[in-house]
């Protein structure tokens, strides 16, 4: 499903930031990838994403080379994945239907099947009936889930999150993993990245530990 | 593919899951090309309407933009308006390369004859037309527009006037300043005129004010791209963070410049349909003037205005260039995005 391969990135700046990372994950599985802040967490999913380019070793994601994709083709390697972020990056002048709809908008899907597809996934991360709300009405748990819902809408392959509890009370980071839980048992791929410890040892999965950009625990 | 779509009420995540699979899976496999092609009129007009909308709210912005373009192309037009109109002074005149022969006052008009016939043997001569003074004023009465003027003198002051028209084949070169220069050898003729050279003096005046006008009109256009193009630089700078978090949930480059490129093309219309408006409303505030000068020279001059096929030109043009001048911003600011 995802498979790194002695994967290294360097920034002229500041040097390598992950060495030889190699790692393998399978469809369905779910997996944390935790270390110090500057571990490399962040460079990792960039590379995944395709945010960032331009590392050594091979990244394959659902038996694709990423190094061999053409940047007019990321937009649909991306339609493949579901990313999660901290600060949620949701449009705040939309509302929580829009939000939700705009991977299936952008995918080109009728206003029926996005219709459909939006109040199914609110409705996964119990916010249906919020769909009129603007995101900056609602609590920064519900403004997580918003983030989650439009990550798992269009149906990805895997889901990336990046430190998605980082804002939440234990309470609600719990429910969030419950969440993915739950994807990750119809055949989604998840992998988290946090450095919440508590979390990760009360939920028995896989973790990833990296160290000055080497991973140090859960490779291959 | 309907039946699939239809949702029962979902009360328990896994049904709800399976619900998504299914509506995912036939759009992936059964959604048909028609299926496809609504989806995408959808997204364009959804693009298109969203942007006029945009542009109606950010009221101030688009109106002063739309204004600088509208009198930047209403200016082109009304150079291009009153070009046309100065040629449509000179189109009789065009064929025109005859020589007149103006007599000495006393040449009675026997001799007039007499010498006519005489230049009508020279083998490079086709017509000569024999004017009378009684003719000539005529004419200049009907003319110029000096008739009371002239009918005010007690004698015709006006000569006999040979029009001489010369075969086609002298019409370049020096042969007819040689032609001219042997009339002017005649003991009647007191003035020779070669029509041509005035005629030829105003083509060449229109010809270069035409130059200057698609220069003008270079440009204006250049001007026109510039202007939409900061508009819509503004623009997705106000939306730079939508952009990136479209693209990152996997929108394409044509995705994301589409509402930009809709938005120059309304920029670019409206700016073109008030260019027509100001070019005309200016056109008949000078019609008036017009009128009353033309009237004047006894002259059935008539002011040409924007024709229909002018006007959708205009519009044509005027929405390309803004759909140009947001394409290239767009592109760069693409560029600069990355990621």
């Amino acid at each position: 499903m995802l498979e790194f391969d002695n994967v290294s990135m360097r920034y002229l700046e500041v040097g390598d930031v992950l060495r030889n990372v190699s790692f393998r994950l399978f469809k369905g599985e779910i997996a944390f990838l935790t270390g110090h802040s500057g571990a490399g967490k962040s460079t990792l999913f960039k590379l995944i994403a395709m945010i960032e380019r331009g590392n050594r070793g091979k990244i394959m994601f659902n038996r694709k080379d990423l190094s061999q994709i053409r940047a007019s083709q990321i937009p649909y390697i991306r339609r493949e994945m579901g990313l999660i972020f901290q600060d949620y990056k949701l449009l705040n002048d939309r509302t929580v239907f829009d939000n939700v709809a705009l991977p299936l908008v952008i995918m080109g899907y009728s206003s029926k099947e996005i219709n459909g597809l939006v109040r199914a996934a609110l409705s996964k991360v119990g916010l249906l009936g919020k769909e009129r709300k603007l995101p900056l009405t609602l609590s920064g748990g519900e403004q997580q889930r918003v983030g989650i819902a439009r990550a798992v809408v269009h149906k990805p392959l895997i889901i990336l999150a990046d430190e998605p509890t980082g804002n939440l009370d234990p309470e609600l980071s719990a429910e969030i993993m419950h969440l993915f839980e739950q994807f990750q048992n119809v055949g989604v791929t998840v992998l988290i990245a946090t450095h919440d410890i508590s979390l990760i040892s009360t939920l028995n999965h896989r973790v990833l530990r990296l160290d000055h950009g080497s991973l140090v625990a859960g490779g291959k | 593919m309907k039946q699939k779509n239809k949702h029962k009420p979902i009360n328990n995540h896994n049904s709800v899951i399976e619900a998504k699979r299914n509506v995912k899976q036939t759009s992936k496999t059964g959604g048909t090309f028609a299926d496809k092609m609504v989806a995408y009129r959808d997204q364009h007009a959804q693009a298109l309407f969203s942007s006029l909308g945009r542009l109606i709210a950010s009221r101030l912005n688009a109106l002063l933009t739309v204004i600088v373009l509208s009198i930047s192309i209403s200016l082109a037009c009304g150079f291009y308006l009153l070009i046309m109109n100065t040629k449509q002074l000179t189109v009789d005149l065009e064929s025109s390369n005859q020589i007149s022969l103006f007599l000495h006052d006393d040449v009675t008009l026997a001799s007039a004859n007499r010498l006519a016939n005489g230049i009508k043997l020279d083998p490079s001569v086709q017509a000569v037309k024999v004017i009378t003074k009684e003719q000539a004023l005529k004419e200049f009465e009907d003319f110029s527009g000096f008739g009371d003027a002239v009918r005010a003198l007690e004698k015709n002051p006006l000569p006999i006037v040979l029009q001489v028209i010369p075969k086609n084949s002298l019409e370049e070169g020096q042969n007819i300043e040689t032609l001219v220069e042997n009339f002017k050898q005649a003991a009647e003729v007191d003035f020779a005129q070669l029509d041509l050279h005035w005629v030829k003096r105003l083509q060449t005046m229109i010809e270069v004010s035409q130059c200057a006008m698609i220069l003008m009109g270079i440009l204006l256009s250049l001007a026109v791209l510039v202007i939409t193009g900061n508009t819509i630089r503004l623009e997705f700078h106000t939306r730079r963070d939508e952009i990136i978090i479209a693209k990152l949930v996997g929108a394409t480059n044509s995705f994301v410049q589409r509402p930009f490129l809709y938005s120059g093309f309304w920029i670019g219309f409206f700016s073109g349909i008030n260019a027509w408006f100001i070019v005309t409303i200016m056109m008949l505030i000078l019609k008036q003037s017009v009128e009353k000068l033309s009237m004047l020279y006894n002259s059935s001059f008539h002011l040409l205005f924007m024709g229909f096929f002018e006007t959708l030109a205009l519009i044509f043009v005027s929405s390309l260039l803004g759909i140009a001048g947001s394409w290239v911003v767009v592109q760069i600011q693409l560029q600069q995005l990355k990621g």
